[in-house]
Parts: C-alpha cells; sequence; structure tokens
C-alpha cells in the first residue's frame, strides 16, 4: 500500500467514525449516470453558473454601486474629465487600470449569457422529452423559477454599471413599473426613492443582483440537483433500457472524468472567448444621461422578447374617472410573462388532465415525434416567442436588410398569432409522418442499397431488418388511447352528473392523443419478419414463374 | 470490483452488446492515448503559467491586431486565451481518459418505486397525527387562533419597514404632482443641451432640429445631486413654413404655443420615456429609437405609428426682450410615461 493510498484510507476513516458517510458514499460512487448528448444542456447551465459566481467575486472588490457623481480620470482617454456616476467609473477601472479585470468582467458576462440561453435549451430538452413527467413535475417547476431567476440576475447585472445602454433599459423598466395600475407611481418612488434616476437605484440593484437572486439561484439549483440525483436520471429508449432499471456509466471514475472535465471545458471556452471577444463595451456607450439615447440599441437577448411585445403592442390606453390604465404596457410587461411563465410551469398538470389517468413513474424519455401533440405545442411556444424576439431587435433587422420597420411591426404582429397555429400543424404533421415512418421500418425493414437483377429482368431492392437498437427505440413509444365520451345519460335514462366535466377533459384528451400511428402488432410484426426473410425468394420464385409463362407463350 | 457488486445486487454490467474499443484491445493504442492525455495536461500547465507571464509582461493599456478580429486589448487577449486553453485542455485531458482509458462498458442499476411503502406512509400519518394530538393544536382552539392571529400580523412591520425607501425631503409635492411638472417656468431661457447657448429665433432653421433644454437646469442639477430634472425637462425644437403645421397644442383661444414656426416638443417618449431626437424633415416624423412610437410634429405631435398612446406634449415658447427663446410657461401635460393618477 502506497503512503498515499494510506494517508486517503485514515483519512476517510476518521470521517467515517464520525459522519458513517461510507454508507452513503458505497451507493453513491457506483451511481449510474445515462450519457447522452443532451443530458450536457444543464451540466453547461451548472458550471457557467459557477463561473459566474467566482468571477462575479472577483469583480465586487473593486466595482463601487453608487450614483455619486464623479469625474473620469482613469486611463481611458476619451472619457477623461467626463462627469459620471462612481459605479460607471469603477466599471472602466476594472476594464482599463485593473491587469486581467476586463477579462474578468467578460467572462462574467460571457457566462450569464450562456447561462440563460444554457438554461433555456436544457429546458426545451427537458419539455420535448416528456422529461418533466411523474416523478419529475416538482423539479420542472423549479426549472422554471430557476429560468426566470437568471433573467432576473441578467438583466440586474448588465444594469449595474450605470452606462448609456443599461440606463436605457431601466429607463424602460422605470416607465413599466410607473404604470402598474394604481400603485404604480408610489412603487416606482418607493423603487427609485423619488423621481428617476435620483441616486438610489443602483446600490440597491446591487444587493438584490449580489446577495438576493444569486442566494435563491443556488438554494433552488441545490434542490434540483438533489432531485435529478434522489430520482435518478432519466434516459433514452435503447436496448436492454426499461423504466426500470438505469443504463450508464458509474460515478466513479466515468461519469465524474466527463462531467468535471466538461465543467473546464465550459470554463476554458468562457474564458477564452472572453478574451478576443468584446462583451458590452460601456466605454464605446458613455455614462448614462436621462436625455441621450442610442439609435439600434439592443438589450442582452434574454430580455429582447419582452421588449419586442412591448413593440408589437398597439397604443392602448384608457383613461376613465380621472385615471389612466396603460394597456400598451401592462399586458406585455407585466401580464404576458406571467402568463407564459404559469403556462409552462403547469404544462405537467395540463398534459395530465389529458391522459385522465395515473400512468405511473416515467422513467423512459420520450421521442418528440411519439408525442405530438407536446411536441406541436413546444414548438408553437418557440415561434412565439421567436416573433416576439424578432420584434425586439427589428430596426436592426430593418435597416440591415432594407426594409420598412413598420410593414415589419406589422407582418410580426399578424405573425404573432398565426405563426403558433401554423407552426402546431406543420409539427404536428411532421411528428406524424415520422411514426409511419418508423412504423414502415418496422413491417418492410431497412433499405440496404443492394438491388438485384432477376433472372426474369425484375429489379428488387433488398431489405433488411432494421438493428436491434433501432428497433428497441422505436418499440418504446406508448400507443395512448384518448379518454372515451362519457354517455350523457345511463342505461337507465339518468342523466350522468359528471358529464358535462368528463365531456370537457375527454374533448382535451381527444385533442392529446387521437392522431397516432400505432405500433403494428406482434402478429404484424412477426408476419413482417416472415416477409422481410422471404423476400428474396418469394420474388425469385415469382420471377421464374413470370419467365416460364413467358417462355410458354413464345 | 467485485465485491461491490455484492453489496450492490442492483448494479451490474449491463447484458448490451458492447463493442471493444482500439484502445481495449491494442496496449500501443492504449499507452498512445495515455500519452495525450499527459500532454494534454502537460500544456495546460504551461499555458496556465504563461498566463501569469503574461500578466507580469504585458503592460495593461498595449494593443495587438489579431486577423479577423480587429484591434483588441493585448493583455486581454493574452490572458484569455493562455488561461481559456489551459483550462479547456485540462477538461479534454479529463474527457479523453475516460473515453479512451476508463472501462467503456455501460453498467445497469435497478431503480426503485419513489413513493414509500403503505407502512411507511401509516408510520408517518400515525407520528403526525399523534404530535398533533400531543400538542392539543386541535383541541384547544384558543391557542390555535390567536397563534395563527400572532403570525398573520407579522409581515406587517416587514412591509411597513421598507416604507422609508422613498423618503420625501421636506415640502415635496406628491409622488404623483412631482410626476406632473418639470423644472420648466414663464421666461425661463432655452439653452443649447452641450454648449448651455441661449438661443434665438434665427438660430433654428427651417427643417433644423436642436435638443434644447431649460437654462436652469445645470444649477437645479447642482441642487438637487441628481440627473431628475434631466430626465422630464429636455426638449427638442423644430421649425417649419406656417403653412406645414397641420396643428398645434395650443388651446383654440389665445397664443399659438409656436414662435415663428419654432416648435418646442418634449424629448421624453410618452411610451416609457426614452429620450428621442431621429427626426424625419421631410414628414415632420419623430421616432423613439426604443420601441419605433413615431409622432408626427406638424400635427400636434400625435402619434402615427407604435405603441405610444399620448401625443408628445408641446411646450409654449416665445422671446424674451433680448431675442432670445423662452418658455411661456411650464408643459400643460405631464411629460413622459404614464401613470395612475394622470388624467
Amino acid at each position: 500500500m502506497s503512503v498515499v493510498q494510506e494517508t486517503g484510507g485514515k483519512a476517510a476513516g476518521w470521517t467515517d467514525d464520525r459522519l458513517g458517510n461510507s454508507n452513503f458514499l458505497r451507493r453513491s460512487l457506483n451511481k449510474v449516470f445515462p450519457d447522452h448528448w443532451s443530458f450536457m444542456l444543464g451540466e453547461i447551465a451548472l458550471y457557467s453558473f459557477i463561473v459566474i459566481l467566482l468571477t462575479g467575486v472577483y469583480l465586487t472588490l473593486w466595482f463601487k454601486p453608487s450614483m455619486i457623481e464623479v469625474v473620469y480620470d482613469g486611463s481611458y482617454a476619451p472619457l477623461k474629465g467626463v462627469k459620471m456616476s462612481e459605479s460607471m467609473a469603477s466599471t472602466l477601472d476594472i476594464s482599463f487600470d485593473v491587469r486581467g479585470g476586463l477579462l474578468i468582467r467578460q467572462i462574467h458576462h460571457m457566462a450569464a449569457l450562456f447561462f440563460v440561453a444554457a438554461i433555456a435549451i436544457h429546458m426545451m430538452r427537458v419539455f420535448f422529452t416528456g422529461a418533466f413527467r411523474k416523478p419529475r413535475e416538482m423539479n420542472w417547476v423549479i426549472g422554471v423559477v430557476l429560468f426566470l431567476l437568471a433573467i432576473a440576475a441578467g438583466f440586474s447585472g448588465y444594469s449595474l454599471p450605470d452606462d448609456l445602454l443599461s440606463g436605457t433599459g431601466l429607463r424602460i423598466t422605470q416607465g413599466i413599473i410607473q404604470a402598474s395600475p394604481v400603485i404604480g407611481t408610489w412603487l416606482s418612488f418607493l423603487i427609485f426613492d423619488g423621481e428617476f434616476p435620483g441616486t438610489a437605484f443602483i446600490p440597491r440593484l446591487y444587493s438584490v443582483h449580489i446577495l438576493l437572486i444569486p442566494g435563491l439561484i443556488l438554494a433552488l439549483v441545490t434542490a434540483h440537483l438533489m432531485m435529478v440525483w434522489y430520482q435518478k436520471h432519466t434516459q433514452f429508449p435503447g436496448p436492454g433500457r426499461t423504466n426500470e432499471n438505469v443504463v450508464g456509466y458509474p460515478l466513479m471514475p466515468v461519469y465524474m472524468a466527463k462531467a468535471g472535465g466538461f465543467f473546464f471545458v465550459v470554463f476554458g471556452m468562457l474564458v477564452a472567448l472572453a478574451g478576443v471577444i468584446q462583451i458590452n463595451p460601456i466605454w464605446a456607450y458613455g455614462p448614462y444621461m436621462p436625455d441621450q439615447v442610442t439609435a439600434g440599441s439592443q438589450p442582452d437577448w434574454y430580455v429582447g422578447f419582452l421588449d419586442g411585445a412591448l413593440r408589437l403592442m398597439p397604443p392602448w390606453e384608457i383613461v376613465a374617472f380621472g385615471y389612466t390604465l396603460s394597456l400598451n404596457l401592462i399586458i406585455p410587461a407585466m401580464v404576458l410573462a406571467p402568463v407564459l411563465l404559469v403556462l409552462v410551469g403547469a404544462y405537467p398538470w395540463i398534459e395530465r388532465y389529458a391522459l385522465g389517468r395515473d400512468t405511473g413513474e416515467h422513467h423512459l424519455l420520450d421521442r418528440p415525434r411519439n408525442a405530438p401533440t407536446r411536441t406541436a405545442l413546444g414548438v408553437a411556444m418557440v415561434t412565439f416567442y421567436i416573433v416576439l424576439m424578432i420584434g425586439g431587435g427589428n430596426d436592426i433587422i430593418a435597416y440591415n436588410f432594407d426594409l420598412s420597420f413598420n410593414t415589419m411591426i406589422r407582418v410580426l404582429q399578424v405573425l404573432l398569432f398565426v405563426g403558433p397555429v401554423v407552426a402546431f400543424i406543420v409539427t404536428k404533421r411532421i411528428c406524424l409522418s415520422l411514426q409511419r415512418r418508423d412504423r414502415d421500418l418496422l413491417l418492410h425493414g431497412r433499405e440496404t442499397g443492394r438491388v438485384l437483377r432477376l433472372p426474369s429482368g425484375e429489379f428488387l431492392e433488398i431489405h433488411e431488418e432494421v438493428d436491434e437498437e433501432s428497433k428497441a427505440k422505436i418499440l418504446a413509444k406508448p400507443d395512448i388511447e384518448p379518454l372515451a365520451l362519457p354517455e350523457a345519460v345511463d342505461d337507465s335514462g339518468v342523466a350522468n352528473p359528471a358529464s358535462r366535466k368528463q365531456r370537457r377533459r375527454s374533448r382535451w384528451s381527444r385533442f392529446f392523443f387521437t392522431d397516432n400511428v400505432p405500433l403494428p402488432s406482434d402478429e404484424e410484426l412477426a408476419e413482417a419478419r416472415t416477409h422481410i426473410d422471404h423476400e428474396l425468394d418469394d420474388a425469385v420464385e415469382a420471377g421464374s414463374k413470370a419467365a416460364a409463362e413467358i417462355s410458354e407463350h413464345q | 470490483m467485485s465485491d461491490s457488486t455484492e453489496t450492490q445486487p442492483d448494479f451490474a454490467p449491463a447484458n448490451i452488446a458492447h463493442h471493444p474499443r482500439r484502445t481495449d484491445v491494442d496496449p500501443k493504442a492504449a499507452k498512445r492515448a495515455e500519452r495525450q492525455v499527459a500532454t494534454m495536461f502537460v500544456l495546460a500547465a504551461l499555458l496556465v503559467l504563461a498566463s501569469v507571464a503574461a500578466y507580469v509582461l504585458i503592460p495593461v493599456d498595449a494593443g495587438v491586431v489579431v486577423p479577423l478580429l480587429g484591434p483588441i486589448g493585448a493583455l486581454n487577449a493574452a490572458l484569455g486565451l493562455s488561461l481559456g486553453l489551459g483550462i479547456l485542455l485540462i477538461g479534454l485531458g479529463a474527457i479523453q481518459w475516460a473515453r479512451k482509458l476508463m472501462p467503456g462498458t455501460e453498467v445497469v442499476a435497478m431503480r426503485h418505486e419513489m413513493r414509500s411503502s403503505g407502512e411507511a406512509r401509516a408510520d408517518a400519518v400515525e407520528a403526525f397525527d399523534r404530535g398533533l394530538a400531543d400538542s392539543g393544536f386541535a383541541q384547544r382552539p384558543l391557542i390555535r387562533r390567536t397563534l395563527i392571529g400572532a403570525m398573520l400580523v407579522l409581515p406587517l412591520p416587514l412591509i411597513v419597514l421598507l416604507r422609508d425607501l422613498y423618503t420625501a425631503p421636506e415640502g415635496a409635492l406628491s409622488p404623483a404632482e412631482q410626476l406632473e411638472e418639470t423644472i420648466w417656468e414663464p421666461g425661463v431661457r432655452i439653452v443649447t443641451d452641450v454648449t448651455g447657448n441661449p438661443i434665438k429665433a434665427e438660430d433654428v432653421p427651417v427643417g433644423g432640429l436642436v435638443a434644447a433644454v431649460p437654462a436652469n437646469l445645470h444649477e437645479v442639477e447642482e441642487e438637487d445631486g441628481n440627473l431628475n430634472a434631466r430626465a422630464k425637462a429636455p426638449i427638442i425644437l423644430v421649425r417649419m413654413a406656417p403653412d406645414e403645421i397641420v396643428s398645434q397644442q395650443a388651446p383654440p383661444e389665445g397664443e399659438a404655443w409656436d414662435y415663428e414656426g419654432i416648435l418646442a416638443y418634449s424629448k421624453i417618449c410618452t411610451h416609457v420615456g426614452c429620450p428621442i431626437a431621429l427626426y424625419e424633415q421631410r414628414t415632420h416624423h419623430l421616432l423613439c429609437p426604443c420601441h419605433q412610437s413615431t409622432f408626427d410634429l406638424a400635427d400636434s405631435g400625435n402619434v402615427v405609428f407604435g405603441p405610444a398612446a399620448r401625443q408628445m406634449p408641446q411646450l409654449p415658447i416665445t422671446v424674451d426682450d433680448e431675442g432670445y427663446l423662452v418658455a411661456v410657461s411650464d408643459f400643460q401635460q405631464p411629460v413622459g410615461p404614464s401613470f395612475w393618477e394622470r388624467s
């Protein structure tokens, strides 16, 4: 036994004497993690968050969250002598006078962009594969809240330097707060300690950005990961993978090396990108002045959809009884986002309602095609989001492609409602076609590309049974029957009291599950197998028969 | 490790066809993979050391021109690339190690139903019920109700304590009243926003646009120690030929609010308060860069496109004895975004 092993063993014994942790370790080191590229999306989010925490602490050592006006005297010559808030000046110092400060600042911002993006794509993966189903509904809701918190973290962060771009974003935010019904004016005065911009807001935002939001994220991420750990990861269908087992690599050593290594890959990528790509050059925007703005100003990508919603909204405002209700701000900024979030968060129950029964635990993931309505709803949602996001950048697009921004807005207003419907229909059809293809693959086998010419002159492509892996994948498809319409009156002619409720549910269920291409039955499969196996013999037989007939005629 | 399989009966190699890797069958390939991994780790260490050298050697203000990317900060690029690639190589090395040399066969473990056994559930319910009964929570409504009452009022101070997030200076108007007025007063001169020079009518050419502020702005800002006045007071001056002006906000009786075709409008968008300065001379349209609300300055500043619901407030102007443009009064309606109390 080497010295290292001996010391390690002693240390492990020491802690186990006191904590009894070997029970946990015994189970955990053997914990099995399924492997799939899409399972890394959540990891990217987690690792970006760690990088954000590390770099964020570094930035706090120099950043001064203060709106006190100072005259800039740092080494960035073009702004020398310009009045700005201490917040902006200290951010410039970090960027130009602290060695490596700019790099850390850029890593922090880059990681924030990756964090929100990774969460969004991870959520889509979870949605489209049905990983949110029982028993993981709670973790889905936590994920939705985390997405919201990530956006809040990003927005509160890029608003801190008090530069012209972020100040404009804050002005918009303040305008929206001020437009809240009944309490808007007071709410805005409380948040900004008086009128906009005041001098209190940046320090307040700072404690929200570095303490409140990251604290909540940290707590929820911990809960999120503990649930993943405890419930074990889902897996895609494949040979040997069932709903009762988990197939993959053990934590020690393979998963540890891969996941640990991937942390360094994400970290390294972020650092290298921050080294060569400029992000949020506040010195080019200048300090915030409430009477100045840059044309074509764009927020970070994840705020774009809200900006788009503001742009696409018609100018509705109600003035009655001496009060003003700004629907043009309330609907896009205060109603739309919460409604979307609640819909997304409640989705597991929406689908469960259509299912109408407890189908137990789901650990095998759906292939998106096998849940056509869910997939179509998801794509419709994404389409809605993308239309809003295009709206957020329509001036940039109109400028670069020489379009009329007015026409663009009108088109997008229509697309916002038509786009998701078209996306739904098209996606559902594609899913069903793919199901049909899967069915054909099982029944007719795989085209091998080997073409034979029979003695009779006929050409024939040889089909082969699909390989085990594809077969297992296809056969994992669940065929779900929609709930039947309940009878309005029972056998003895008495009206069913629950009928209306059940009818509503049945309609919902049929919307979800009616369109489906069922898997072939066992008999059909057996028949198909003999057909594929004897394809060549049958053809040769038929061919020679035909050839014989032809020669008879001659 | 055979004994781990024994103590963990549900942990076993998966019964799935496994294709051996080159490194599984060819010791030479395994050796090569080992060297690859080690090389990555060595390079990583060298790059991390290089980043320390870059920190010491490269001046903070040195620039460098990188092909495709253009000029960038030399220290930032050197630190980022060396540290980034160094960290990246540690990760790639670990992954290569796992992929090539660690066991390549998948293992299988059994899942267990998440729900606890019926017995455990019953025990939990029993323990809870016993605790509830022992506490007397159900049997002593007086205690229960008073506790609930105390807990209900507890959040109150937490909310009340936030009241002084806004401390009004002595004699301050109510929030809504503050939003309704700006620092414009009768006779306050209109000065350019950059140089602060007063403006004569002839300084504003027909078709031109001048961004302006009240002459007392700097004074007020010094006094207040904030930029609040600047968020409401800025205006733009545009001049049109008299026949181009379709309408103004001036009341039907009395003086028009322009001065010889010079119109003064608020610069703060009535949507969410972005300052506006994109003016199209031919159409007299003013376009907000934030959400593209468009106002027709020849027609009372009315909204012609976009999400803004209200016209741009117009400032009545005239000239003083020396011929400089001045305000006749404050705006006759609140500037900037809407608020509840605004009628």
